[in-house]
């Protein structure tokens, strides 16, 4: 992290990895570069900071680079797939792809290909959009830190002993590496906001519905979304329109148009946020919250106000109750959608030595199949959902997710968004908090609300804080279906952002030593 | 008072197919007490009157049309299964010996 350098005989990106994917795609667009080299600048940059950052777990140059030339080839024919045709992109581990593994970061999928392409992997191919590989990630995207992978943590651009947040944190890792410009999470509770606030990236859990689940390894269906990743808030919005949308393959897709959330992100650009009325959550604040997150996320809610926009308190009383709902409902669906895992049709199996009966079969594999909070969480939701605690769970659960609805609904009666920090500290050590598993639950504080109740939400940097010097994010959130005001509020606020500081923060995201 | 005891988990363990260790008992049954303490605390709040929420978004059966389409094929299904047999999925034995 000492070297400054840059080009392939230092350590920092290279002219083409430093590049958002809005400057690519102009690029390759143009003629000035072609996919293909952009591609092997990527495969390269994986190469040499991979031993020290392990945000993927798969990387496919082959195939990348064949994708690249398709969309070379195409656009020399004058039919370029879509405005991102030709960009590459990091997948995050838990999206079924035909042409890699899908491990979820887990032991009982370690050699699972599957045999068909999840709507977003499909519809990131036929965008041209060149699928590099695929991320870490928490055991199936269960945890805040990516510590929960089988196959080993993934380490934070910004401090290599700290974690890059999670579930997703292979998928925000790879974009403040510049390994990529594009990645796909996925947010249950916070799996892509979280990430992205403690690398210094953007991350959008867009309203649940708005992006197919179709293919995605389920944790959680009545919270699971999947959402752009970008190292900008139109790199994010250019992404969000090649992946959402309607598919009668996701019964819980919604019908409905896009929103209109790249001319948002353009718009948000030019700086002026009069007549935007923004409502700051009283109840993310306080006790709990480092010094430095407070002070970073104050600023910018002063940024906004010199936008224009109007700026409010706003409380929303039950969101303390929120972690308590989350953590009995998502394990509850956990317990249930996990038991596919049965040793059966697919994935790992142990102990088929004609001793051993099916059951036994059953039990041995998921023993040595999945990890510790995998094991925690599936045995809360069957506690939660067994006859007897049932009403004093899971029911009482539900009832938490109507009064967090009935607070979103009040509040945007007198707001267009909310904002708040996206996570209550900076990046923890690895390690810190690995046995502690309430700690660890609790990085997902803010990001929970919007789950529950299904809106919007996006994490914007917001700089860093001033003592350890590690990126903040600041969350916004919109009612459902209203993805495009996050994108004009963050994108706004990044360009004034970026004129305060006189810098962009990406350009502040320390080198990386590469290994040889 | 701990809210729920070592029996209880290996109880859990055993009907969410688990063959958890000794020693995996001990720690977790020490976790979900300290966790299920915490998240009790919906119960503060959500009273009787307040209609439960299974799902953010309204959501109603979605029918299509039964068409034929081409599915995976059986080479393709069973690509990935763990042990085949005579193109089939073979499984261990269901019933113990005695049984």
């Amino acid at each position: 992290m000492t070297s400054t350098t840059s080009g392939p005989e230092g350590s920092g990106p290279t002219e083409l990895t430093g590049l958002t994917a809005s400057e690519l795609a102009a690029k390759i667009t143009a003629g000035e570069v072609s996919a293909e080299e952009v591609t092997r600048a990527h495969l390269d940059r994986i190469e040499a900071v991979e031993p020290d950052v392990h945000a993927f777990l798969h990387v496919n140059g082959q195939e990348a680079l064949e994708a690249a030339r398709r969309a070379d080839e195409d656009r020399a024919n004058g039919r370029a797939a879509s405005p991102l045709a030709g960009v590459p992109l990091a997948l995050k581990d838990v999206f079924t792809t035909t042409d890699m593994p899908t491990t979820c970061g887990s032991r009982m999928l370690e050699d699972w290909t599957p045999p068909y392409d999840s709507t977003v992997a499909g519809r990131l191919r036929e965008a041209g959009v060149v699928i590099l590989g695929k991320t870490n990630m928490d055991e199936f995207a269960m945890g805040s830190s990516t510590e929960n992978s089988a196959f080993g943590p993934t380490h934070n651009p910004w401090d290599l002993e700290r974690v890059p947040g999670g579930s997703g944190g292979g998928s925000s890792a790879a974009l403040a590496a510049f390994e990529a410009p594009l990645a796909i999470g996925t947010d249950t509770g916070g799996s892509i906001r979280q990430p992205a606030a403690v690398t210094g990236t953007v991350g959008v859990k867009p309203t649940y519905g708005g992006v197919s689940r179709y293919g995605l390894v389920a944790f959680s269906s009545s919270l699971d979304q999947a959402g752009p990743c970008g190292r900008t808030v139109l790199d994010a919005a250019m992404l969000h329109e090649v992946i959402a949308g309607h598919d009668r393959m996701d019964s819980t897709s919604i019908d409905a148009p896009v929103p209109q959330v790249t001319a948002a992100a353009r718009e948000g650009a030019a700086g002026d946020l009069r007549g935007m009325r923004v409502g700051v959550v009283r109840e993310f604040a306080g006790e709990g919250y480092q010094r430095g997150v407070l002070d970073s996320f104050n600023a910018a809610v002063d940024t906004l106000t010199s936008l224009g926009a109007e700026v409010v308190e706003v409380s929303c009383p039950h969101f303390e109750y929120a972690l308590g709902a989350y953590y009995l409902i998502a394990p509850s669906e956990c317990s249930s959608n996990l038991a596919r895992f049965d040793a059966m049709r697919y994935g790992l199996r142990v102990g088929d030595d004609g001793e051993h009966n099916t059951e036994e079969v059953m039990s041995l594999t998921r023993e040595q199949g999945f990890g510790a909070e995998v094991k925690r969480r599936i045995m809360l939701g069957t506690y939660a959902l067994s006859s007897g605690y049932y009403d004093a769970y899971y029911g009482q659960a539900q009832k938490v997710r109507t009064l967090i609805s009935r607070d979103f609904a009040s509040a945007f009666e007198q707001v267009d968004v909310l904002v708040s920090p996206t996570t209550p500290t900076t990046a923890f050590r690895i390690g810190e908090r690995a046995d502690d598993p309430m700690a660890m639950y609790l990085a997902d504080l803010c990001t929970i609300p919007s789950n529950l109740a299904g809106n919007a939400s996006m994490s914007v940097p917001s700089g860093v804080s001033a003592e350890d010097g590690l990126p903040v994010g600041l969350q916004i959130m919109a009612p459902a279906m209203a993805d495009d005001r996050l994108y004009r509020v963050g994108a706004a606020y990044e360009t004034a952002r970026d004129a305060a500081s006189g810098s962009s923060l990406v350009d502040r995201i320390p080198q990386l030593e590469v290994a040889r | 008072m701990s809210t729920i005891s070592r029996d209880e988990v290996a109880h859990l363990a055993g009907l969410a197919r688990l063959a958890v260790s000794e020693e995996e008992l001990e720690k977790f049954s020490g976790q979900l007490d300290v966790i299920l303490d915490a998240v009790a605390r919906v119960g503060e709040v959500a009273a009787d009157e307040i209609p439960p929420t299974s799902h953010a978004v309204p959501v109603t059966n979605v029918f299509r049309n039964d068409e034929v389409r081409e599915g995976l094929s059986r080479e393709q299904a069973l690509r990935s299964a763990p042990a085949t047999e005579e193109n089939r999925f073979r499984v261990p034995r269901i019933l113990n010996e005695e049984a």
